[in-house]
């Protein structure tokens, strides 16, 4: 064997074995979380308030207050960030404008969420004074999520073919009538693709909802959005902290109810992005109108794609 | 009233994308005004190079975050060490030596691990590699800078290896074809046409992982072990930028000094990450110029 067939041998060597560490790390983290968890996991656990001090009971009032933080932020930062996406899609001018818009939303993808949590707390509790509540916590995810969705629904509408928009346009509509009635619905399930994945995402953000809506311990649930919540990514980090001993066994199974909520998105996102690949949203019926140059793929934008990932 | 309709919904729309820009100017604007005022006490000298951080001493509160500064970039820095070969070594093996099969396995498993909260990241590491860590190497305390570097390099390999793998398959197969045909081994095709053309999105890639890391929060705030010092080896604990926020600023009052300084913290982290993405920017830029 020459010198160069073994240092050929030993390169994709090399590159096999990253690969393998990769795949191992992966194994023993989702492994380490699920032997722990899984076991904990009850019909009690997910739907009791925590009881002696956090040592019993279950994680139902963390669960709702992560449904109702969630929720409330996606209804904030959707409409917004679609109406902001139409601008960016369909009218964009003047052009310094929508440099200018881009730029701030790239500057905001990239910003950490520490500094998102620095913010709410500056502007809505102290400033505007909502105190640490759902409202301000919510509006604060809402600011994380919103780059995130406009980037997704501005893709989602460039995938739209030009041919329809044409044959809209031709037709006598305007371009409102186009955006509402054309543009919008064909995106539409990509808008909400990306909009699943912001979910996940504001889902599990820790740092924005310490200093602006979540409590580390409230017997009874929300009642209104000025009342501070308890959340599950808080919860887990609250519990690991304050360092209690019976604590140990609470967070672990509620770490597995992340995993297993992070996978059921991963999975929807997949299923629903490779449905609209192979189909799009009308499954092929109006092919003909579409040409092949335009495939209706779900993609986001290269740089915030990977931003919008994790953390 | 057609035309009145279509006026308005046009308005809205400037009006949303307006927000876009208001809402970032918000976010510098808060964190500035909350944060300068520190320096009417403190000389921005003293605040970057001290070397004392005691923001809550009685008589005489010091407020340098060298130390702090030095432990970010630390993590940041064995983050990197360990996230770029395992994160470039897999998209490589996956783009240019895997046959198709494992590809469509390998991809969406890897970027599974970036669909986890950085929450969980954080317990794996206080509860599973921390006492491991303590164990094997019988130190003191599992929270240190290695406990650190490999939870953040977990986290930041999912993007090096994504938008690697991206940067690796938009390079044209012909460059490989040549190549071999020239005579080249697939590993010196790899090594020396593959990726150099790629070199721009892995850079960017590289870049973009930086900023991930540098800016994390919760897996420092719980691995790190928190103590304010300039670690001497790997299993030192530290405490980064991110977490001195986190972990302090529920034990502030509003407007005092301490609180200020950790605003003017968010002030240097938002710089750091602002840079980082203009360099990030200008690199992919360039690759689509090119």
């Amino acid at each position: 064997m020459t010198r160069r067939e073994l240092k050929n041998k030993a390169g994709q060597g090399l590159l096999a074995l990253m690969l393998l560490i990769t795949a191992a790390l992966l194994l023993i983290f989702l492994f380490s979380i699920f032997k722990r968890g899984l076991g904990v996991i009850s019909w009690e656990f997910v739907t009791q308030p925590p009881r002696n001090g956090m040592t019993a009971g279950g994680i139902f009032p963390a669960i709702v207050g992560t449904f109702w933080l969630t929720l409330l932020s996606i209804l904030i930062a959707l409409p917004l960030g679609i109406l902001c996406a139409v601008y960016l899609h369909s009218y964009g001018r003047p052009r310094w404008f929508m440099r200018a818009v881009k730029v701030a939303i790239d500057t905001l993808a990239g910003i950490p969420s520490i500094i998102y949590g620095l913010f709410g707390m500056a502007l809505f509790v102290n400033m505007l004074g909502m105190d640490v509540s759902m409202l301000a916590g919510s509006l604060t995810l809402a600011v994380l999520a919103l780059p995130l969705i406009i980037n997704a629904s501005e893709e989602a509408m460039r995938g739209v073919p030009k041919d329809f928009i044409e044959a809209s346009i031709a037709l006598g509509a305007t371009q409102r009538q186009t955006i509402l009635r054309v543009i919008l619905p064909t995106a539409l399930p990509n808008i909400l693709t990306g909009a699943i994945i912001s979910i996940g995402r504001v889902a599990g953000e820790t740092a924005p909802i310490m200093f602006t809506a979540a409590t580390f311990y409230s017997r009874r649930l929300p009642r209104s959005v000025t009342d501070e919540v308890m959340a599950l990514p808080y919860h887990i980090f609250a519990l690991m902290t304050e360092g209690s001993k019976g604590a140990q066994q609470v967070p672990s199974p509620t770490e597995a109810l992340w995993c297993c909520f992070c996978w059921c998105w991963e999975f929807h996102r997949r299923q629903s992005s490779s449905a609209i690949g192979s189909g799009g949203p009308d499954n092929g019926k109006d092919s003909y109108l579409r040409t092949e140059a335009q495939p209706l793929v779900w993609r986001q934008p290269r740089i915030t794609r990977y931003r919008s990932l994790s953390l | 009233m057609n035309d009145f309709k279509e006026k308005s919904f046009k308005l809205i729309t400037y009006i949303a994308a307006l927000a876009s820009i208001m809402l970032l100017l918000g976010i510098i604007f808060s964190v500035f005004a909350e944060g300068i005022p520190l320096f009417k006490t403190i000389k921005i000298a003293e605040f970057l190079f001290g070397r004392d951080w005691y923001p809550t001493h009685g008589e005489a509160p010091q407020f340098g975050i060298w130390n702090l500064l030095i432990g970010s970039l630390l993590a940041t820095f064995g983050a990197l060490v360990i996230a770029v070969p395992l994160g470039l070594g897999s998209a490589i093996f996956i783009s240019e030596i895997a046959g198709s099969r494992l590809r469509e396995i390998a991809k969406p498993v890897i970027e599974l691990l970036a669909a986890i909260p950085s929450v969980v990241y954080g317990l794996f590491g206080m509860a599973v590699l921390a006492p491991f860590v303590r164990t094997l190497f019988n130190v003191s305390t599992g929270l240190n800078l290695l406990s650190t570097s490999i939870i953040l390099g977990l986290m930041v390999v999912p993007i090096i290896a994504s938008m690697s793998e991206d940067a690796l398959s938009t390079v044209p197969k012909q460059l490989r074809e040549a190549s071999l045909a020239l005579g080249a081994t697939p590993w010196e095709t790899i090594s020396k046409v593959v990726v150099p053309a790629a070199r721009s999105g892995i850079v960017g890639s590289v870049l973009l992982g930086f900023g991930r890391a540098i800016g994390e929060t919760m897996v420092v705030l719980m691995v790190a072990g928190g103590s304010a010092q300039i670690p001497r080896s790997i299993f030192d604990s530290l405490r980064p930028l991110t977490s001195t926020i986190a972990a302090e600023m529920g034990e502030t009052v509003v407007g005092d000094l301490h609180y200020r300084s950790l605003f003017a913290i968010a002030i240097l982290l938002f710089i750091i990450t602002f840079v980082t993405n203009m360099f990030t920017e200008i690199v992919i830029l360039k690759r689509g110029k090119a």
